[in-house]
């Protein structure tokens, strides 16, 4: 018989919860930033209207989606249709419970942590698979193909690129990874394989200029064509939150997690995150959208045995020291 | 594709993404309308009036060729006569719906009396309000031509203009002359 103290449970709920709901109101309001900072980008203003500089504008998007008709298709797959929009949901949020903020600070402290990050990954392929098959439409059938081949291309070495990393830490868990940064951050003996996973991470959430499934020039906006309402706001959430989880991973992996002088771990970790955001923004901001077969081409051709040099030769220094 | 074409491709793709970071210390382009008001130039073509003489008598002699000019058709007006015999528009509607501000009303009318000026804020809730009367349309001054005078160039003689001297009808032609 387990002894279960009551208030160590009630203090890790409550933990998780604010973790949770910090993660949730963050990517919502990355939606509001992000449009911002395009703005200061591109010499115009974002939204500044609602509130002090548009800082409402959050609320007001939300009043807007509460109150948009939530239609469901009548030529659609009903049941698979609702759940597509959970499935994105859910799964980029399932990967923040192993990203450790803090020395203290994480939901779970799991042994296969970044693989857990890769199955999420994975599996939230069947969101877009879901999303485009159900919808019953062309254009939403067409960018789940995309979204699908292109995922599945950038998964190989989204993996790959992390293999050096891993082999440098001897191990999956997260934490040992970030203490095994403790001398040298991973960015400059891995530097080819954080590149890599900058491109693979960028085409995991779709974001530009991997933004194929939802070109909105030649499809009209993908697989999320038919979505209106939450349903809509879940995938727009969803894939802020993947943006804000592959930030967050690219710190613990390259950029050392928490550690850092002078100030307190969670403000490295965040500082380290938010200048990714900011990063992937200003991607967004500069480099105009590749052709199709020329992303897929790239994946293989070019990113595909760069890992996997990497991997090699990281292999071959490890065994030589 | 050789390894010096892969390195400039990758070095230009850089390179854009400094230049648009360097944006981001650069001033902002956008004009903050309604905050800020805009200078329009005296020759904008926003707003259709119908203008009066510097006397305050209306220039408008009903000649109906602003209405013929329109590309869209949008003037409408009527011809009326005073008991002096001068020509005036009994009513004159402009639909500002249709109305693509285009400028040849003024381009056509010999008395300068429609005239647009620079004012663009004409947003209605309704269609139907966007149909200007006379009365909406008429301004008391004299538009951009402060001291032409219609009448006093040509036009019907009246009997009770003492005042303004009209100098096509007050000396008459001489007949017999040769000069030009």
């Amino acid at each position: 018989m387990m002894h279960v103290n009551f208030i160590h449970v009630l203090s890790l709920f409550c933990k998780t919860f604010m973790i949770v709901f910090l993660i949730i109101f963050c990517s919502a309001f990355l939606s509001f930033v992000e449009r911002r900072v395009l703005g200061l980008f591109q010499n115009r203003f974002g939204p500044n209207r609602v509130g002090w500089f548009g800082s409402l504008q959050l609320i007001a998007d939300m009043i807007k989606m509460l109150f948009k008709e939530d239609w469901v298709p009548l030529f659609s797959r009903k049941f698979i249709f609702i759940i597509a929009p959970v499935i994105a949901f859910i799964t980029s949020l399932l990967v923040i419970a192993t990203i450790p903020f803090d020395k203290n600070f994480y939901i779970i402290n799991l042994n296969i942590g970044i693989l857990f990050f890769l199955i999420m990954s994975a599996v939230s392929v069947y969101s877009i698979l879901f999303a485009g098959w159900s919808s019953n439409n062309k254009y939403a059938l067409l960018g789940a193909v995309r979204a699908i081949a292109q995922t599945l291309s950038y998964e190989v070495f989204l993996g790959f690129s992390l293999m050096g990393v891993i082999a440098r830490a001897n191990s999956f868990n997260l934490i040992c990874i970030v203490n095994s940064q403790k001398y040298i951050w991973n960015i400059i003996p891995q530097f080819f394989g954080f590149l890599t996973f900058i491109i693979a991470g960028l085409a995991l959430c779709h974001r530009h200029p991997f933004d194929q499934p939802e070109s909105e020039q030649e499809l009209a906006d993908g697989y999320h064509i038919e979505y209106s309402g939450m349903k809509f706001g879940m995938f727009f959430i969803g894939q802020y939150i993947s943006l804000i989880v592959v930030s967050a991973i690219i710190t613990v992996m390259f950029l050392g997690g928490w550690n850092g002088p002078f100030f307190s771990g969670y403000v490295w970790f965040f500082l380290k995150t938010v200048f990714f955001i900011m990063f992937f923004i200003l991607l967004r901001a500069s480099l105009p959208r590749p052709r199709y077969d020329k992303i897929l081409y790239f994946g293989w051709i070019i990113c595909l045995p760069i890992t996997l040099l990497n991997l090699i030769f990281t292999a071959f220094f490890i065994l030589l020291i | 594709m050789s390894i010096q074409y892969i390195i400039l491709a990758i070095f230009t793709q850089i390179r854009s993404i400094f230049l648009t970071m360097k944006h981001m210390f650069a001033k902002r382009e956008t004009r903050l309308y309604p905050d800020h008001s805009v200078y329009l130039s005296p020759r904008y073509r926003g707003r259709i009036v119908l203008t009066k003489n510097p006397d305050g008598k209306e220039r408008c002699v009903a000649c109906n060729l602003c209405s013929v000019v329109c590309p869209v058709s949008c003037i409408s007006l009527q011809k009326s006569q005073n008991k002096f015999g001068r020509w005036f528009p009994l009513f004159f509607r402009i639909n500002f719906s249709r109305c693509i501000f285009c400028g040849l009303c003024e381009e056509a009318c010999p008395t300068a009396a429609i005239q647009l000026i620079p004012d663009f804020e004409l947003s209605d809730f309704n269609r139907k309000d966007l149909v200007y009367k006379k009365n909406d349309l008429s301004i008391l001054g004299t538009g951009k031509y402060h001291n032409y005078n219609f009448y006093e160039k040509t036009g019907v003689y009246n009997q009770i203009d003492t005042s303004t001297k009209n100098s096509a009808h007050s000396i008459p032609v001489n007949i017999k002359d040769l000069l030009p």
